[in-house]
């Protein structure tokens, strides 16, 4: 490649996420969590290592949870994305989900606490009527440095059972 | 009136972190802010001969990179400010803010970029060229110590920076007479602490008005005002401090670093808003840890068990620079005998320099060293004797009538070291019962018979909590009628607006849900402490307490001027001053407040000061002791090295406690770390200090599978301070290690393991099982 013959960098991606068409341009080295992050404004994803570690920044890629951190925007072009600023109903009730989380004291600083709703979105949709040791390995790849995971692994149990009763 | 204290209640901050709405450090955005990125060493120990810039400032998007020399030529030194208290480090080990031609751990900052965001900002750290002229590096803190070894500066003249000696009785006569005795050498590591958010700092400078405002992810607000202050030569009032939402602290946060006043430093310089947000490498690298100590100590016990002399030395890691007076080796001399009666004790813990990040507590402070110490000596008395290991603990705890307690030592404030509280004998009793401990060997001979190895470890913790000098906590009605909390306590993620809550809404007869509480802006309350050593219940707790108190003793007596009835028949509810025996005699917060507030020309009430507001700054008198009794139950995979922890237990005491979801949480959490260090996180380097773990893939954080679920009964005695609270952030760390790796010992009986570490990897089980 000669200097005259740049090939761009930029491209234009188009996404839904959660549940509102978006497009943006963006670098092909951006990540999905800067770009959710930064060009969205939606900071509730969380960035714990960048190494794809602690899973804080799970997002749902087309109901799948991916470590936004290991995902470029580019890769992401026609899907629909659920980060936890969608998890709440239109009119602002939480998700059971959440409300376990409050109900159970799932959470101390809050900061891991979007990649683990996230994952147990996914998990709890797969896996109705989890046991404690099924939800402990859902979660085995989320670092939590505030809870020691108990109160969180009683928030999941809590949330399948109100989410079973409600189907 | 009701007390909501002791109450279950969830919590006040859940809403906004669950919708993913609460603004951490990088979630903020102000318009025109630029992004910054560290240039950091990539060597141990290194003289910089040159510094090249040009390659980067090509880069489009770069805005500057500062060094050396603009720090110094702004502000006349590359000092960090520097709280010496009362040990003295030698000038070299003084922390700096960019160093000038000498580098000294593997992450020490060299150079920050300002570019237009942060990709480019790291696009132009790379392309910055330094040439570097490698030197030798001290990596292990005892080769540090002998005499052909290298220095960790080149103006040092030693690696041993200090010594702290904690002596009290006279150890030497114990060693030669009939007692028994054994000696026992220990190595000992903690990490990093590893918050899940880590730090961050945003400064904006408006050259208009001089005035700068930072938020900062950190454990100490007012701290990092005070040094912006001083070091900028701006008055309080001109410099504010803000905490965002914080995602831990665990020790991290509470030291002032390099990067702070840099990035203010810039602002102030190119007059826009500036942000660095930590990555986890450079957590890994430039975060403080707590690492690695040596210690070797003998005892002597009579033949009952009862200990009649410690004595011995440590080898403490101090890393490469020295942050706050040597807390962490302080902490270890002293905290050795813990809840137990150590008739003769001398214990000299010796702080070594090394070419490694700055070491700086950790959650539990040395602590969970000396409880580790402490604990590995009752289980080899118990041992040697053959007699059982709660027993010997028994018979070696303070009892509970010679509480108050006073061990020969002075605290770190030079105050007598009191235990003021706490029945430590009770409370390992009640473990021993609800753990059925006396049941546990019948198991262990059935699975020995099965070729299952299980263990059963315990182990006793005391830890001073609610350290001075103060805290404060203002409460105000305002005008609306709502009620707000200001205070220096930092929240991390303790939940601590929950608490503070709490006992306001006690006072002035409100729901929590009801109280605004804010904490570590330095511009609402001017001083301030911070969030640490387990402290904030007790000092912000009680401030909180007596301002509010004082709120609704002014709101009665305002109200009784204007509704014209005795302030004894007036009581507080529902945002109101009511009269007890008839509700329509009223008057709503809002009234009382803008009464309060005054109006033109007319007098205040008799007696009355201006403003429906107090603040108290509330400066413990003593210091608050809490305890614990830990039992684990283990099963060691005698092939893998595996070890599963089965069951855990905590009996706690920590005082009274003001919302039980919160301290359970607490100690769980405290646990995990414990854990943690018990058998999984290691902070590598290799022999030239070179950092062998950056990632979480090598640092094992301990993850769902790793930590049981833990329970807790509660065994409190009041601690002597208004509300009776003692702290509890650290509590549940103390002495998890050690009951842990107790626990493993005994599980792997039949092979006579002894194990002399912690943490222990399954590697290193397996070679013991094999020795
Ligand atoms: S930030 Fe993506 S896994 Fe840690
Ligand atoms: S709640 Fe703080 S890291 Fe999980």
């Amino acid at each position: 490649m000669t200097d005259t013959e740049q090939i761009s960098t930029i491209s234009r991606v188009s996404l839904e996420v959660n549940g509102v068409s978006r497009e943006v341009e963006v670098e092909h080295r951006l990540t999905l969590a800067d770009c959710l992050r930064h060009k969205l404004n939606l900071t509730g994803t969380h960035i714990g290592c960048e190494h794809g570690a602690c899973g804080s920044c799970t997002v749902l890629v087309d109901k799948r949870a991916r470590r936004s951190c290991l995902t470029l925007a580019v890769q992401v072009e026609g899907a629909s994305i659920l980060t936890v600023e969608g998890l709440a109903e239109p009119n602002g009730d939480l998700h059971p989900l959440q409300t376990a989380f409050h109900n159970n004291h799932g959470l101390q600083c809050g900061f891991c606490t979007p990649g683990l709703l996230m994952t147990l979105m996914e998990f709890l949709s797969e896996n109705q009527d989890p046991t404690e040791d099924e939800v402990r390995e859902a979660i085995s790849g989320n670092l939590c440095r505030c809870t020691g995971y108990q109160s969180i692994v009683g928030s999941a149990i809590q949330a399948a059972s109100i989410l079973r009763q409600s189907r | 009136m009701d007390t909501l204290i002791g109450e279950n209640r969830n919590r006040l901050e859940d809403f906004t972190l669950l919708r993913g709405q609460a603004i951490f450090l990088d979630d903020i955005k102000i318009p025109l802010m630029k992004e910054c990125a560290f240039l950091r060493s990539p060597h141990p120990h290194a003289l910089i001969k040159s510094i090249d810039l040009a390659p980067a400032l090509k880069i489009p998007g770069v805005e500057t990179i500062f060094l050396y020399d603009d720090i110094v030529s702004f502000f006349g030194t590359n000092q960090m400010p520097f709280d010496q208290g009362d040990f003295v480090a030698p000038k070299w080990s003084y922390p700096i803010i960019l160093p000038q031609y000498e580098v000294c751990f593997v992450g020490e900052a060299i150079a920050m970029v300002v570019a237009e965001n942060r990709y480019i900002a790291e696009d132009a750290v790379n392309a910055i060229r330094v040439d570097y002229e490698p030197l030798p590096a001290v990596s292990d803190c005892r080769d540090g110590l002998r005499n052909d070894s290298c220095f960790v500066h080149q103006s040092s003249n030693r690696n041993e920076i200090g010594s702290i000696i904690a002596t009290y009785g006279d150890c030497d006569p114990c060693f030669n007479s009939e007692l028994f005795s054994f000696s026992l050498s220990l190595k000992q590591h903690r990490g990093g602490a590893h918050p899940m958010e880590g730090r961050g700092v945003i400064a904006s400078y408006d050259p208009k008005n001089k005035f700068m405002c930072v938020w900062s992810s950190t454990q100490k607000p007012h701290k990092l005002r005070n040094v912006l202050s001083e070091l900028f030569q701006m008055e309080e009032e001109y410099v504010r401090v803000i905490l965002p939402e914080v995602g831990g602290g665990f020790g991290a946060k509470a030291a002032i670093y390099p990067e702070e006043l840099i990035v203010a430093f810039a602002s102030r310089k190119l007059g826009c808003p500036l942000k660095w947000t930590e990555d986890r490498r450079e957590h890994f690298l430039s975060a403080i840890q707590e690492r690695d100590q040596y210690w070797s100590v003998e005892v002597a016990f009579d033949s009952n068990g009862i200990l009649a002399a410690i004595r011995g030395t440590a080898i403490h890691d101090q890393g490469a620079y020295t942050l706050a007076e040597f807390n962490i080796p302080y902490n270890c001399a002293y905290a050795v005998p813990g809840p137990y009666i150590v008739p003769n004790y001398h214990m000299e813990v010796k702080v070594v320099e090394t070419n490694k990040v700055a070491t700086v507590p950790v959650r539990g402070a040395g602590f969970p060293e000396a409880n580790f110490v402490m604990e590995r000596i009752m289980d080899h008395i118990a041992n040697d004797l053959g007699i059982d290991r709660a027993e010997i603990r028994r018979r070696n705890l303070i009892p509970v009538d010679r509480i108050p307690y006073e061990v020969p030592l002075k605290a770190r404030d030079g105050k007598p070291m009191i235990y003021d509280s706490g029945d430590f004998i009770g409370c390992l009793d009640h473990a021993l019962k609800v753990s059925s401990y006396q049941e546990f060997s019948s198991q262990q001979q059935a699975a020995l018979a099965e070729g299952r190895y299980i263990g059963i470890g315990v182990s006793n913790m005391l830890k001073v909590t609610g350290r001075g000098p103060f805290e404060g906590g203002m409460v105000k009605i305002s005008r609306t009628g709502t009620v707000t909390i200001a205070t220096g306590a930092a929240a991390m993620g303790q939940g601590t607006k929950t608490f503070l809550a709490t006992i306001c809404a006690t006072e002035l007869g409100l729901c929590p849900s009801q109280i605004k509480v804010i904490t570590g802006d330095t511009s609402l309350i001017m001083h301030g402490v911070g969030g640490f050593a387990s402290r904030q219940a007790v000092t912000a707790g009680n401030a909180v307490h007596l301002a509010s108190r004082q709120v609704r003793q002014k709101a009665l007596l305002v109200s009784s001027h204007i509704l014209e009835r005795p302030a004894d028949d007036l009581y507080l509810a529902d945002g109101k001053v009511q009269d007890k025996k008839d509700s329509t005699i009223n008057l709503p917060f809002s009234e009382i407040s803008k009464a309060c507030s005054g109006a033109k020309g007319y007098p205040l009430p008799d007696g009355v000061a201006p403003g429906l507001e107090k603040t108290v700054y509330f400066e413990p008198k003593n210091l608050a002791y809490a305890n614990a009794s830990h039992v684990a139950e283990v099963e060691v995979d005698t092939d893998t090295g595996y070890v599963s922890i089965n069951k855990y237990l905590v009996i706690n005491d920590s005082g009274r406690i003001i919302n039980p979801v919160i301290v359970n949480g607490q100690i769980r959490g405290g646990v995990a770390h414990g854990i943690g260090n018990a058998l999984l996180e290691w902070m590598g380097y290799d022999g030239d200090a070179q950092p062998v773990v950056t990632t979480f893939a090598e640092y094992l954080l301990p993850t769902s599978n790793d930590v049981p679920n833990i329970e807790i009964y509660h065994f409190p005695t009041l601690a002597k301070n208004p509300i009776g609270v003692k702290g509890v952030g650290e509590v549940g760390t103390i002495c998890a290690a050690a009951t842990v790796i107790s626990a493993v010992e005994n599980a792997l009986r039949p092979f006579n393991v002894q194990i002399s570490e912690a943490p222990i990897s399954p590697e290193r089980l397996v070679e013991l099982i094999h020795q």
